[in-house]
């Protein structure tokens, strides 16, 4: 049976005091104002940053599980944060696991120091079929790149200091002719646009980005050319665990305000949670956590182990965030009115939850992976 | 030494710069109070250089006797001389009790007496008595006030107690009353070890909490730093202070000096307004002695409503704007 | 430099209950934590560390479970950790801790600075320090809002009811710390991660060769008789209701019969 080791469970306990200190109290507000940059020093200062990068890095030389541990903890007091976590993680992952010495050398320090890291692949028309994305880079003598066209709904975008871009090296190939890049954001030729008026998840800032022949030396090429696909879609299955853990976090969180309204609020003579109407309903809560937590932890795990967990980590996302999105609406309708004011805080985990369907792969895509796996091809 | 043969009610009269800490009076009344039940004496200790003129103020606050031990090496406090002075009187005249004021100077030395007279000392008491055993018990909260403890000191003498400011009534000065001044000879080292370097007034900020008669106070059912506009006109217009019960401090809102309770300051104004406050034990303890309880909360069984005068189970953020015109309008 | 910090493991609630049928504290499904003033006590000791370079040990007396936090204050920076853990040190009042304390500051041996938080939330004495201080027959300065090492001192900023004071106290001394001298870290993970490496020693009063009629109950002078949940009072509330208006307007006449306005 999964145990957390002694580390583990101090760090949890770490997490959730600084979460519980530091992040749940901002938590409200970046949903009106947006990101929240004093979090940064706070999170470089407690060693949140890179724990997953190796020490010699700046990293906190964490195991995966103890990464989901932090995206866990932070998701119960800011969904919005732990997602940026996840997307910093995701773009510095793709530098970890294909980038150069010298690649390595150079920006993993900085996603420990604060610099924060941002994943470009989606485009506005080219999302879960990203074989048709249209951006563009094109390879000139002195083997440097001249990178042209755009992307949309990237998280992270307008707050980061360098982009991992997905462009096409050999249109023609479809998959196969998609390359890595690092864009830093002074570089000329790239326009950030007004940030997204999005439903939830409004703590995390979401650009469009456009590219106008914006010269990329070599050195800046991550992994060979035409393997950028498969790069993203390795990187993307941990950001689906990610996923999962926030979703458990976001459950979490919405279940103790509801218990907690539910404890105070009376109707009839009774505190409501005394209705088995609404006891039933944190049944179905409990039962959803406690099972997406042992997928997170097992999948964690299989990928310690160095197992391929494409299928796995699909499963979890496609039942943790449909179940993020029912429980945050139990808990509004425990709320009744309330909980459709955002004077109240459930009405904006309901918001939250909705991307966690479509973030990071959406379920149909999932879906796909996971037929696919289960009929063979 | 038995037990019973140590009798008196010793009463640490604080003094700073020739001048009586006002816990000294309060600690007085209630060392009398004592006194009616044992018919032991109350006597005041008095430590310092130059101070004998202090202690006519502590016969006319219900001394019986004052005991003055007057040494330059006792002219500024510092813990080690100080402890040595009280360890040699105390072993000379062997009292029952021992009880000092719970301020920082207090709780300073008091430890340290505890140590070299190897008695029992009890922190910051909001009350003394006897029990029906006729056992000496002090009364102190404990878990931040959640609970109270009776602590007894059954063997060890003296029984010896820091008591909290504020918890106690000084009697009305006795005019012209006397009693005995024992001066007495200790044997003091100065301490070349401590030194006050520097010594600055607190900057008065105008709105200390303490000592003022109106107080607006806000709690954690406040939810955005902008809502305590109204209550901060409200204390403008009853001439009032604006203080917080801890989750707004412990947020940035307000300043330390501002929070009541347990771990904030403990006052005594004529009225507060309890506003979005739920009343917890903590933050009653630094309340509880206010003349007037005016409380506002949302919740029907919050408990502040317990010690209120008055209430209104409302919320705040329509009430105090709504009060706040009324008062202009009456005031106009 | 050797600092001794001392930290205490104290319920993690402010809400005690009483159990209605022993009258004993009910701690069941109560966890616990660290001191919250000993984290800045062990804040205040690592940046000293920082500055000054030391050996800073972490000193805890409890029971087994006690090792919790030391290992956090292992984590926090901490370089070596004492838990002094007996059945004869049990049901100590401050008194007795501070002479088992004291007993295991000179097993130590060598230290320069012992650092205490002002108070532990659970007791809310404020006393086992100074009485430790006195133990050891050593300078304290309680109250410190500030802290640094000089030549051979500890100099502190001491908040006081009406006035501020620097004062400075020759080492070895021990320095008492409120919440407002620094804001304690967080433990980095990595951190946490090599903080079950460091040593860690559980000393027993044979171990200190402390005597026990000086230890836990039998050296402790003062007990507790009696515990009791705060009087609830009944004020007879007489209330306001209404709209917000009328009851504003009950209000002021309220305060118009009291001549606040």
């Amino acid at each position: 049976m999964f145990k957390f080791t002694e580390e583990q469970l101090m760090i949890r306990d770490m997490v959730r005091e600084f979460t519980a200190n530091e992040v749940e109290p901002r938590d409200r507000a970046m949903d009106e104002n947006g990101f929240d940059w004093d979090l940064i020093p706070k999170l470089v200062d407690a060693g949140l940053m890179a724990i997953h990068l190796p020490e010699q890095y700046g990293g906190g030389g964490g195991d995966t599980i103890t990464s989901e541990i932090v995206i866990n903890e932070i998701a119960k007091g800011s969904a919005s944060i732990a997602l940026f976590l996840d997307a910093h993680w995701l773009a510095a992952d793709m530098i970890l696991y294909h980038g150069t010495d010298e690649q390595k050398a150079k920006y993993l320090p900085q996603v420990a120091e604060g610099k924060i890291f941002a994943f470009g692949l989606t485009e506005s028309n080219a999302g879960s079929d990203a074989g048709a994305i249209k951006s563009v880079a094109e390879k000139q003598a002195d083997g440097s790149y001249i990178l042209n066209g755009g992307k949309a709904w990237i998280t992270n975008s307008g707050i980061a200091d360098y982009y991992l871009i997905m462009a096409k090296t050999d249109p023609e190939a479809g998959n196969k002719g998609i390359t890595v890049f690092i864009v830093p954001k002074e570089a000329e030729g790239l326009t950030i646009g007004k940030f997204e008026k999005k439903m939830g998840m409004r703590g995390t800032g979401t650009c469009e980005l456009s590219f106008d022949n914006i010269h990329i030396p070599a050195e800046n090429r991550v992994g060979p050319e035409g393997r950028g696909f498969m790069i993203a879609m390795q990187a993307l299955d941990g950001a689906r665990v990610s996923i999962g853990a926030i979703a458990s976090g976001l459950m979490q969180h919405a279940m103790e305000k509801a218990v907690k309204y539910a404890k105070e609020r009376t109707t009839f003579g009774k505190p409501i949670y005394k209705y088995q109407a609404v006891g039933f309903k944190f049944a179905d809560m409990a039962a959803k956590i406690r099972a997406t937590d042992l997928m997170i932890w097992d999948t964690c795990q299989m990928k310690d182990e160095g197992k391929r967990i494409s299928v796995e980590a699909a499963e979890l996302k496609l039942l943790a965030s449909r179940w993020a999105c029912e429980v945050t609406d139990d808990c509004i309708q425990i709320h009744g009115g309330n909980g459709y004011s955002r004077e109240f805080d459930v009405e904006r985990f309901y918001r939250d939850a909705k991307l966690l369907e479509i973030g990071e792969g959406t379920s149909e895509i999932l879906r796909m992976v996971i037929s696919g796996a289960v009929i063979g091809r | 030494m038995a037990k019973e043969d140590y009798k008196g009610i010793w009463v640490f009269a604080e003094q700073q710069n020739g001048k009586l800490n006002p816990t000294v009076f309060e600690i007085l009344a209630k060392a009398l109070e004592l006194k009616a039940h044992t018919g032991e004496n109350v006597t005041a200790v008095l430590l310092g250089s130059g101070v004998k003129d202090l202690a006519p103020a502590l016969f006319a606050y219900g001394a019986d006797s004052v005991i003055l031990a007057d040494d330059p090496n006792l002219a500024q406090y510092s813990a080690r001389p100080y402890q040595q002075a009280l360890t040699q009187l105390s072993e000379k005249y062997k009292p029952s009790i021992l009880l000092y004021g719970a301020t920082s100077l207090g709780r300073d030395l008091a430890p340290r007496v505890m140590v070299s007279l190897k008695t029992g000392l009890t922190a910051d008491a909001i009350d003394l008595g006897f029990d029906q055993d006729e056992v000496f018990y002090q009364t102190t909260p404990a878990y931040g006030g959640s609970i109270l403890a009776h602590i007894v000191i059954l063997e060890a003498r003296p029984q010896m107690a820091t008591v909290r400011p504020m918890m106690f009534e000084p009697i009305q000065p006795r005019e012209g009353a006397d009693g005995e001044l024992i001066i007495e000879t200790v044997s003091v080292d100065a301490d070349a070890d401590y030194e006050v370097l520097a010594t600055a007034p607190k900057q008065d900020t105008g709105d200390s909490i303490e000592g003022a008669q109106v107080i607006v106070a806000g709690g954690r059912g406040i939810k955005e730093e902008a809502d305590l506009e109204p209550l901060k006109e409200l204390a403008a217009l009853l001439d009032g202070k604006l203080a917080a019960s801890r989750p707004l401090v412990d947020n940035g809102w307000l300043a330390h000096e501002k929070q009541i309770g347990q771990s904030g300051a403990t006052i005594k104004p004529r009225y507060i307004f309890n506003v979005a406050i739920s009343g917890s034990v903590q933050y009653q303890v630094g309340m509880q002695n206010a003349g007037c309880v005016i409380s506002i909360n949302h919740t029907k069984g919050a408990p502040i409503f317990d010690i209120s005068h008055y209430g209104a189970v409302a919320d705040y953020k329509t009430v105090i704007p709504a009060l706040v015109e009324e008062i202009k309008r009456r005031k106009a | 430099m050797k600092i001794l910090v001392f930290v205490k493991q104290v319920p993690d609630t402010d809400d005690v209950k009483l159990d209605p049928k022993t009258g004993n504290i009910m701690r069941e499904g109560v966890s616990s934590k660290l001191n919250p003033l000993d984290a800045n006590a062990v804040e205040a000791a690592i940046q000293l560390k920082e500055r000054y370079g030391a050996t800073v040990c972490a000193v805890s007396m409890g029971p087994p479970q006690a090792e919790d936090v030391l290992k956090k204050a292992l984590a926090l920076g901490c370089d070596e950790a004492y838990l002094l853990s007996d059945r004869a040190f049990g049901g100590a009042d401050t008194l007795a801790t501070s002479y088992t304390l004291a007993m295991a500051a000179k097993k130590i041996g060598d230290y320069d600075l012992l650092l205490f938080g002002r108070h532990a939330v659970d007791g809310d004495t404020a006393q086992t320090g100074p009485a430790t201080a006195a133990q050891l027959g050593i300078p304290q300065i309680t109250l410190a809002s500030s802290i640094d090492v000089q030549d051979g001192y500890v100099i502190c900023d001491r908040v006081l009811e009406d006035c501020t004071q620097k004062v400075r106290a020759k080492l070895p001394a021990l320095v008492t710390v409120t919440g407002e001298i620094n804001t304690p870290r967080y433990a980095k993970p990595i951190n946490i991660m090599k903080a079950l490496k460091k040593p860690r020693f559980v000393w027993n009063a044979a171990d200190l060769e402390a005597d026990t009629a000086q230890t836990g109950i039998p050296g402790s002078p003062s007990s507790t008789k009696e515990v009791l949940e705060p009087p609830k009072r009944n004020a007879n509330t007489k209330y306001f209701s209404g709209s917000a208006e009328e009851i504003a307007s009950q209000m002021a006449d309220m305060l118009h019969d009291e001549h606040l306005i």
